[in-house]
């Protein structure tokens, strides 16, 4: 193993889990403060995808389009809250299950008869194309630094956020016993509404900054809603630290499994069986994962519900 | 002779004791009131006993037998029964129902996958005398969950009774009933005495001195005095404060 | 409470003479298919039929562990895509023996009850949204495993040769497929209805409505609750091995989470609980989806539509209309 290739996938594992983490963030809250299973958080994803790649072109300037594209999104987010998923937070898991399927169906099928079967181009804008020393000898693309540096600053801003702010603390208060943040007033719904707001400028976000990484295409929601909520899980439900930290480690073990199972294999088993065993290996590496947090921890690494 | 002994039991919550040393015997065949003012840990006491909770230290003796590691199933089927304080109870199951799932808990094994259970006419028949027993045999075939109060307390008991226990454990049976209910509560413990041993925990004084043989106080998660009624209603009359302000 | 539409095995009276009739006409009309569509040059809808029934199966078996037991498992297409893959692979790698269906599709039956014996001994012992994203990872590892089978068609899936054989039944022919496949949904249906009327059901009915106190009448809920696990593996791989002979085909998105999803929402479509709801939800669903696709490329959106109905309007299913409707 070489440290260029190390450095890289290190690189690229916190890339990937800093994206998971603004999907998990907001799939966290809604799951942790409002109790709503939401399948369909990975159709404003996917989504904010497409919005980016379409007002990208639109308007001819990815940096234009990127933020249209998030506030957009979070309209539909808050609009669909209000309109359809506040009426979901009393009802079993089941009929949310249910319904939140049903918006899936729904949000792909018109995704496909707006846009079309095929996938939308979007591409890295020309300035962030080249590559970047990150160390003596060792090149990085500059988009995925970018994509490091927004996630980042977007997980500090999210910290301030929930812990420096009012609307934090009830929002804290709310994932660690429900019935106080209902107690507590009438904006109660108002807060949902934003919270809620928020996960869907969040998904969109990560959906416009991997859009080019990744095809724009119908389905791209559901891959990454489950990585989402195994990042959920893992962390434990409601926890916004929680999700922090698994979103990192599931984002590391998938692109280490990936990048190094394979060839790991192949350096002690017999050929045959590595070449089958490897890619399975690596591709059920985070689940894996989850289920041993979970024999281990069954509430998560950091229960908000005590 | 004794059915229950507990031995030397502490539980933690982070720093606090909820169950400090405590030593408690229950005898065959007596009503053993746990009495004690709100927060003295009765009902973290008894989840130890019924193994929903697991202490940090001591023992729990059973007919001489050690359950302190033994799961809450498990020690049902040696013998406990448990109503709750918070009715728990099957409420899309009729009343009748609910007393037939008790007792098939006991007659033979329940994995079963063929024969209807409503042609097992002794499991219904068995039921029907439970229900007589505790009065609610009128009530058979109404569904639980429209119960009233003070009837889904006396369907506890008969879903404890059906597992044919025992050790009878009642966490605070009166609780939330009216004098008339009460009084119906006290006199249907009262015909349990000598069929089973009873640990019995209550806040209503009234009832605990007309069933108790031996009563226990549980202050701070300690047993502070252990013995007769009339002992401890001398010993209570020092305590004038703690029982006033329990009753009130 | 109309307590025969929601929990056949919570109430011991007798059903009315006419919900009684009802699964025989049913059964009348579903014997009587074949001709009728023949008559009728309709041949298309045999096949149909058979799919409906598969569906119903797999939506049955589901319904046992969610509607029965109260575990709400978003994984069960992984039971689903074991019982189609044990038929591929033993028809691949073993041409004639592995392809008799007396040997093949019992199989399958096993394979995957042994596969939900594994998955069931861990998951269990988590609860609520844990348990339905526990269930959910661990069929997405096998929809990844299958995914790099590349001697069984990758991610790509592959087709059979032929269908599986039975003496002295031609399971070629669409009609004797569909009758067989008849036979053992009728069959899968009477035994999951003696089960959930006997001792075994009533015993998960109340482990649904209160699990502590199952514990403390002294059941050991949780190998109750595995045991309905695995039961329910095993027909779900019953109908994987049937949907395999269906298409004469099988592929990874049989363990797609996706499908996982649709036999969920057959069974709130049909009815929780309901002995029937499996099979009218995925009567419902497919037709729905055959109706819709009638009239455009875009039916998923009129069936997205129809479900949201669903949950807002009719929380109880098809069943709950029924009972509210005596």
């Amino acid at each position: 193993m070489t440290v260029v290739l190390f450095v890289e996938q290190c690189l690229n594992g916190i890339q990937f889990g800093l994206m998971l983490f603004l999907l998990a963030a907001g799939l966290t809250l809604v799951f942790g403060v409002m109790d709503l299973i939401n399948l369909a958080h990975g159709s404003l994803y996917m989504i904010g995808a497409y919005l980016t790649a379409t007002l990208t072109a639109a308007t001819g300037s990815f940096l234009l389009g990127l933020p249209l594209a998030v506030v957009a999104t979070a309209v539909i987010g808050m609009a669909l809250e209000a309109g359809l998923l506040r009426h979901l937070y009393r009802r079993d898991h089941l009929s949310q299950v249910l319904a939140t399927f049903a918006l899936i169906m729904i949000a792909n099928e018109a995704t496909r008869a707006i846009w079309g079967v095929q996938s939308l181009p979007l591409n890295v804008p020309d300035v962030l194309s080249g590559s970047v020393e990150v160390l003596p000898g060792v090149g990085y693309p500059a988009y995925r630094l970018l994509i490091i540096g927004v996630g980042t600053l977007v997980a500090l801003a999210l910290y301030v956020l929930v812990t420096r702010t009012r609307m934090g603390m009830l929002v804290r208060a709310g994932a660690s016993n429900r019935d106080m943040a209902t107690a507590m007033g009438t904006d109660i719904r108002r807060l949902f509404t934003l919270v809620f707001g928020i996960g869907a400028a969040l998904c969109a976000l990560a959906g416009a900054m991997l859009g080019p990484l990744l095809a724009v295409q119908v389905g791209m929601g559901e891959n990454i809603l489950i990585l989402a909520f195994v990042v959920v899980v893992i962390g434990g439900i409601g926890s916004v630290r929680g999700a922090f930290v698994g979103a990192l480690l599931v984002g590391i073990v998938d692109t280490f499994g990936r990048a190094f199972i394979p060839a790991t294999l192949r350096a002690f088993a017999p050929p045959a069986l590595a070449d089958a065993a490897g890619p399975s290996l690596a591709a059920i590496s985070i689940y894996l994962l989850m289920v041993m947090v979970l024999f281990w921890k069954p509430q998560g690494l950091f229960p908000a519900r005590g | 002779m004794n059915l229950l002994e507990v031995r030397a039991l502490v539980k933690r919550f982070g720093g606090l004791a909820a169950t400090d040393g405590v030593n408690l015997d229950v005898r065959r065949g007596e009503i053993h009131a746990l009495i004690g003012p709100n927060g003295a840990g009765k009902t973290t006491l008894i989840s130890q006993v019924c193994g929903t909770l697991q202490p940090d230290a001591g023992s729990i003796l059973f007919a001489g037998v050690d359950v302190t590691r033994l799961a809450a199933d498990e020690r049902a089927r040696l013998g406990f029964a448990r109503s709750y304080q918070i009715t728990s109870l099957f409420p899309s199951f009729t009343v009748l129902d609910n007393v037939v799932l008790a007792v098939q808990a006991r007659r033979g094994s329940s994995f079963r996958f063929w024969r209807p259970a409503a042609e097992e006419t002794g499991l219904a028949d068995a039921a029907r005398e439970i229900l007589q027993q505790t009065g609610l045999a009128l009530l058979a075939r109404r569904m639980a969950r429209e119960l009233s109060h003070g009837e889904h307390r006396q369907l506890e008991i008969a879903l404890a009774l059906a597992t044919q226990p025992s050790l009878l454990i009642l966490d605070e049976p009166m609780a939330g009933m009216g004098g008339e209910e009460s009084a119906r509560m006290v006199s249907l413990i009262e015909g349990l005495r000598g069929t089973y041993s009873i640990l019995l925990v209550e806040h209503d004084m009234d009832a605990v001195f007309r069933l108790a043989d031996r009563i226990s106080v549980l202050v701070a998660g300690r047993i502070i005095a252990t013995g007769p009624v009339a002992e401890i209603r001398a010993d209570a009359e020092v305590r004038l404060a703690y029982l006033g302000e329990d009753e009130a | 409470m109309e307590t025969s539409g929601t929990l056949p095995g919570a109430r011991l009276e007798r059903d009315a003479w006419w919900q009684r009739a009802a699964p025989l006409a049913a059964l009348a009309l579903l014997v009587a298919l074949p001709p009728l569509a023949n008559a009728c040059g309709q041949e298309f809808y045999i096949g149909f039929a058979s799919r409906v029934l598969i569906m119903g199966l797999f939506a049955t078996s589901l319904n046992l562990l969610v509607g029965t037991g109260g575990m709400v498992s978003l994984g069960h297409a992984a039971f689903f895509g074991c019982g189609a893959y044990v038929v591929g692979i033993l028809a691949t790698e073993w041409p004639g023996k592995g392809e008799l269906a007396l040997l093949a599709w019992p199989a399958a039956m096993a394979a995957s009850a042994a596969l939900a014996l594994l998955i069931g001994a861990i998951s269990l012992r988590t609860r609520g949204v844990y348990f339905i994203m526990i269930t959910l990872a661990f069929a997405q590892m096998l929809f990844y495993v299958a995914l790099t089978l590349k001697a069984y068609g990758g991610d790509d899936g592959m087709s059979l040769a032929r269908r599986s054989t039975l003496p002295g039944i031609d399971l070629a022919s669409d009609v004797s497929f569909y009758y067989v496949v008849l036979t053992l949904a009728a069959g899968s249906l009477l035994l999951s209805g003696r089960l959930a009327a006997a001792r075994f059901g009533r015993v998960l009915l109340g482990i649904k409505d209160n699990e502590a106190r199952m514990e403390s009448l002294g059941y050991p809920v949780y190998r109750y609750k595995l045991t309905a696990f695995v039961i329910s593996g095993a027909f779900a791989g019953l109908a994987g091995a049937l949907m395999a002979n269906q298409n004469s085909f099988f592929s990874p998105n049989m363990m797609h989470w996706e499908q996982s999803g649709i036999a969920l929402v057959m069974v709130i479509l049909g009815g929780l609980g309901n002995l029937w709801g499996g099979m009218a939800g995925a009567a419902v669903f497919l037709v729905l989806e055959e109706v819709l696709a009638a009239f455009t490329r875009h039916w998923a959106i009129g069936v997205g539509a129809i479900l949201l109905a669903v949950v807002f309007f009719a929380p109880r299913g098809i069943a709950g209309l029924w009972a509210q409707r005596r």
